[in-house]
């Protein structure tokens, strides 16, 4: 299993060719209480970097980008009933979908997890 | 100046505080080419110099309440309590702001939950909004909202809905998609199904409608739903929720309406209120501003402004709306009227209505030419006369009676409604004013 | 530990709230929602009953009950007169609330909007009974252009972002009229939510101009940015930092030059009303909030009005109605047709009627009360009082820019830095000492923003007591008394709320069964 992140605060665990995405923790503590998330249709097609899943919070809404390209295969239902996931297992269980990816290769152009404790550190 | 309290002691004070030598030195990133602009423009005046001038524009103008007064479409002239004004003018409420800091807002925050509540009953829906600005831009607005909810852009809209609304409509939704608005056709089933596809993404249709027709809007609803659109049903005569079965119960999606009639006058046109409810599901598609229950940190039920994340200062470019203001003096009027009337006042408040209506409607039928074109109807409706509406109600208005508003007004390129006069009565109609128009009405088309 | 005068000291751990029998707390009343002691069987009005031998309804009367409560007069009253003295307002509390311009609102404004002669009239009964409303309108629109130095006036939004939405929306007709598809409109990154907001709802896609150290436009930035595809560019000025854009009249000229337009939100004009003609500053379309600038009651949230200036570039694409000057006097054009036949090209309707005629009257008494001279002392001594507080208190707390401001002072939360007391918890300690908090977390450009508007109607020792609060404040935060800030407010009629269980779980009405 690899593990990356991007510069938008997404993360990815990519088993085979299924990426399992979500935000990080550093990310969530920045939204402050997550009260909403929206999540992609299974089967929808998303090109890396395109807007992908929307994440609500008292003060504020960000959008959540696809690291990477593929098809939609899953989107955690347990955490649209229990957004506040978010908050206390990001990385974790408060995974927000799947994707069956279909370029492997822009994984390169994500960060190492040391890669991206060094770019939170400069924000 | 009476408004300004600093005094030249004061202001040379502060300047020195500053360390500034003139105000001037203030203005200084002001390119010098635009300072010193000369305005054609009066100096201060006293309060009774203003009061003067404005007294005397006042009175260039006929109050409604000074004749016999018939209009409608769109706005209506009910009897506002003396309590609603006297409230609304109690400093707390007149001068406070949006409730952004909820602590010390819960005046505010709880009229807007009491009438998002009291919006929620009278329209049958399951969650209503803080207000919009009025009935015009809330349909727009639902309209813009269908199209979110469904993914479509294209509005199918009622003919008979108000020509104002459908302008508006069509300027604030005209980008987001196509506008189709069904045939003019006052009085008659309202037949627009045709115009509903799989692309619609909702059907807007007025009950009562701009000649005050009343509809049972179910088959319209079927029809809209079976094709997969939404069905916005707007109400700009809010005391007709009284009566007449709500949009609700009919097989609405969103209501956007016109809250005018209770707590608000005239005001020739604004500031009006705006009505929006919908389904409990299309909750976070909703615009405007929301007040919600929760509790604060000694568990005690308190409200806030919630699920602001939609709004422009939290979305931007990708809010439900660009809203800002809701109406709020507005809506705490329409809120404070509505709960002196009650269940119990606002069925009499309705009834009266409706009886006045009926009987100005049998009182003009019965003169030679007068047809009634709407069958069913609040307490408005619309007359065929044998001359042109627009040369009778001006002879009326000679005579002290403001008979209607004529329909060439709002459909100037219908020139078949050119003989259609739009009629209101309401409790504020005595039966003096009732026989006033009809004898009125008789001598003209003599 | 308590002072001398019996209340608690900073420091001590904040107890509850204490408790008495009824729940209320000398003037301050607990009070339910009316569904809770109102009944549906009981009206506070005299209304006859009547009895409708059949009705002409077509068969859809109302028959379910609808559940809404009444209750009788003196309830009522009550009710309200309770929930009112919850609120804090600007008759009773000084409100800086930065961008919002929380000026007195004079009663004069009240007595004249009530008027029968202008409350009693209806939007569409004959025109020649209504020619006084007619020439308010238009002796209004008058003032608004003398003041901004503009061509022609939109009057009917009803709101500052509506009046937005008409400005954005007369560029786009301006460009189709020319033939010419531009999909851009460019923002500075302070501005307000409603400039982008508007800008995609009319199909627009937005992007940000960076500032420059100054707080200001980025001029380079801004010349990089424009192009054959920019429709407009959407600034403030002063801008949302309460600076003036010194660099404004090249930025208009840059605009022009690049067949772009230049759309002014007027959200600030109290800082030049009455001394700076914006026109002559190269703007092409302004809105004006007649609820911030002229004093039009802010009632809680609403309503404004918001009324637009266009150059004589953007004039002819004013929406309906026109009202237009004849022999008579002046009379409403209402319909597209007529409209071109005058000459016009009206870009449709911002909304049903004729505009928010109640908030006219209050404006144009409020103009007329202070002349072309009062107007000017208004803008002076906004801005006077601005650059006394930011003066006064530039020491103890952080401006991230250098002054002059205008009309309003920016601080930001470097002054709070390893204190743990955040910009909101700063607030929270306001409204304890009887202040309504400044606005804080905007702009975006700054962190943990406080912009504090005081406008001309405070008097200088209203000021000075302000300042002095402040100050302190500012010293408790650095020595580190984070409890005390943590707390706040306590004496408010409530305290913190929980906005995320609001939001979580979303209660917007009262139901029967609802605890």
């Amino acid at each position: 299993m690899e593990e990356r992140f991007s510069k938008s605060h997404e993360w990815v665990h990519l088993d085979g060719d299924v990426a399992t995405v979500g935000i990080t923790k550093y990310a969530a503590d920045q939204l402050g209480d997550v009260v909403f998330v929206e999540l992609p249709q299974a089967g929808k097609t998303l090109k890396e970097g395109a807007e992908a899943a929307v994440v609500e919070s008292v003060k504020a809404a960000s959008e959540i980008y696809a690291p990477l390209s593929g098809e939609v295969s899953e989107s955690n239902a347990a955490l649209s009933s229990d957004p506040a996931k978010v908050n206390v297992d990001p990385e974790g269980e408060a995974w927000f979908f799947k994707l069956k990816v279909s370029d492997r290769s822009a994984l390169q152009n994500l960060m190492t997890r040391d890669q991206y404790t060094e770019y939170v550190k400069g924000l | 100046m009476r408004y300004l309290p600093l005094t030249p002691d004061d202001r040379s004070a502060m300047l020195k505080t500053i360390g500034v030598g003139s105000i001037d030195e203030l203005f200084r990133d002001v390119p010098k080419a635009v300072q010193g602009a000369q305005f054609d423009l009066p100096p201060h005046a006293g309060e009774m110099e203003v009061e003067r001038i404005l007294t005397r524009m006042a009175s260039r103008n006929v109050a409604a309440g000074s004749s016999a007064f018939f209009c409608g479409a769109g706005a209506y002239r009910h009897y506002v309590p003396a309590s609603v004004d006297h409230l609304i003018q109690r400093s707390e409420f007149l001068t406070s702001y949006t409730p952004y800091q909820p602590e010390i807002a819960q005046g505010t925050l709880q009229v807007l939950f009491e009438f998002q509540t009291q919006v929620a009953l009278i329209t049958g829906m399951e969650v209503a909004n803080a207000s919009m600005y009025d009935g015009s831009t809330a349909t727009a607005e639902a309209v813009l909202m269908a199209h979110r909810i469904t993914g479509r852009d294209r509005a199918v809209l009622s003919g008979s809905l108000h020509p104002h609304y459908s302008e508006t409509v069509r300027t604030m939704a005209g980008l987001a998609g196509e506008i189709v608005i069904g045939p003019v056709m006052p009085g008659a089933a309202e037949e627009f199904t045709s115009l509903i596809d799989d692309k619609t993404s909702c059907v807007v249709v007025q009950n009562p409608d701009v000649f005050g027709m009343v509809r049972d809007l179910r088959p319209l609803a079927d029809a809209a739903h079976a094709k997969g659109a939404l069905l916005i049903v707007v109400v700009t005569e809010a005391v007709s929720l009284g009566l007449v079965q709500p949009p609700g119960a009919m097989g609405a999606d969103i209501v956007a309406g016109e809250g005018q009639s209770f707590g608000n006058g005239l005001n020739f046109g604004g500031p009006y209120v705006g009505l929006f409810a919908a389904r409990e599901k299309y909750l976070r598609q909703m615009p405007g501003r929301l007040a919600g229950q929760t509790v604060d940190v000694e568990g005690r039920r308190g409200f806030v402004l919630t699920l602001s994340a939609r709004e422009q200062h939290i979305r931007r470019e990708k809010a439900t709306s660009n809203i800002c203001t809701n109406s709020g003096l507005c809506a705490l009027a329409f809120s404070i009227h509505l709960s002196l009337l009650g269940e119990k006042g606002l069925r009499q408040l309705a009834k009266l209505n409706h009886a006045r209506a009926i009987e100005l409607a049998e009182r003009l039928t019965r003169i030679k030419g007068v047809e009634l074109v709407t069958p069913a109807f609040f307490n408005e409706f619309t007359l065929k006369l044998p001359k042109p509406a627009v040369a009778v109600a001006d002879a009326l208005a000679d005579r002290g009676v403001i008979a209607g508003v004529s329909a060439l007004r709002l459909y100037p390129n219908e020139p078949a409604l050119d003989r259609h006069l739009i009629v209101a009565a309401t409790e504020t109609n005595t039966a003096e004013d009732i026989d006033a128009y009809a004898r009125a009405l008789e001598q003209v088309l003599a | 530990m308590m002072n001398a005068q019996g209340r608690p000291t900073v420091g001590e751990p904040v107890t509850a709230t204490a408790a008495t029998y009824s729940g209320h707390r000398g003037l301050d009343h607990e009070e339910p929602l009316i569904f809770e002691i109102g009944r549906t069987d009981v009206t506070g009005v005299d209304l006859p009953d009547v009895d409708l031998h059949g009705d002409r309804l077509g068969g859809l009367l109302r028959e379910e009950p609808i559940g809404l409560c009444g209750l009788s007069e003196p309830e009522t009253v009550r009710h309200y007169v309770r929930l009112s003295q919850r609120n804090a307002s600007i008759d009773a509390n000084f409100y800086p609330l930065g961008s919002c311009t929380m000026k007195h609102n004079p009663r004069l404004n009240e007595k004249m909007a009530r008027l029968a002669g202008f409350a009693d009239l209806h939007p569409m009964q004959p025109q020649k009974t209504v020619r006084g409303a007619l020439q308010l309108i238009a002796e209004l629109a008058r003032w608004l252009k003398e003041l901004t130095g503009m061509a022609a006036v939109a009057m009917t939004p009803k709101a500052g972002a509506h009046g937005e939405l008409c400005g954005i929306l007369a560029i786009r007709a301006a460009l189709d009229a020319r033939g010419e598809k531009r999909t851009r409109i460019l923002a500075p990154e302070s501005a307000h939510g409603t400039n982008p907001a508007t800008a995609a709802l009319c199909g627009f896609t937005v992007e940000s101009i960076r500032a420059n150290e100054d707080g200001r436009v980025d001029l380079a930035a801004l010349h990089a940015a424009l192009g054959p595809d920019v429709a407009g560019v959407m600034l403030t000025n002063p801008n949302t930092c309460g600076l003036f854009e010194r660099d404004i009249v090249a930025i208009a000229e840059a605009v022009h030059a690049a067949g772009a337009y230049f759309y002014c939100d007027g959200a600030n004009f109290n800082a030049i009303v009455g001394r700076v003609k914006p026109g002559a500053l190269g703007i092409d379309a302004m809105h004006i909030n007649l609820h911030k600038t002229f004093s039009t009651p802010h009632g809680g949230g609403g309503p404004g009005a918001g009324p637009v200036v266009f150059s004589e570039r953007l004039a002819c694409f004013a929406p309906l109605p026109l009202f237009v000057e004849d022999a008579n006097g002046f009379h409403l054009i209402e319909d597209i047709e007529s409209a071109q036949a005058a000459g016009a090209q009206p870009l449709g309707r911002m909304c049903a009627f004729h505009g928010q005629m109640g908030m006219y009257v209050r404006a144009l008494t409020y103009m007329l009360s202070h002349g072309a001279d009062g107007l000017r002392q208004v803008a002076e001594d906004a801005v006077l009082s601005a650059n006394y507080l930011l003066a006064s208190l530039k020491d103890v707390m952080s401006a991230p820019f250098e002054g002059p401001c205008m009309h309003e002072a920016l601080f930001d939360d470097e002054f709070l830095k390893n204190t743990g007391v955040t910009t909101l918890d700063f607030a929270k300690r306001l409204i304890d000492e009887g202040y309504h908090p400044m606005t804080i977390y905007f702009p975006l450009v700054v962190h943990g923003a406080m912009l504090i508007e005081p406008t001309e109607t405070e008097s200088k020792a209203t000021l000075d007591g302000f300042i002095a609060v402040m100050r302190k404040l500012a010293d408790e935060a650095r020595a580190g008394n984070v409890e005390a800030f943590k707390a706040a407010p306590v004496f408010s009629p409530r305290r913190r709320l929980d906005e995320t269980q609001a939001a979580r779980k979303p209660v917007l009405r009262w139901k029967p069964e609802t605890p």
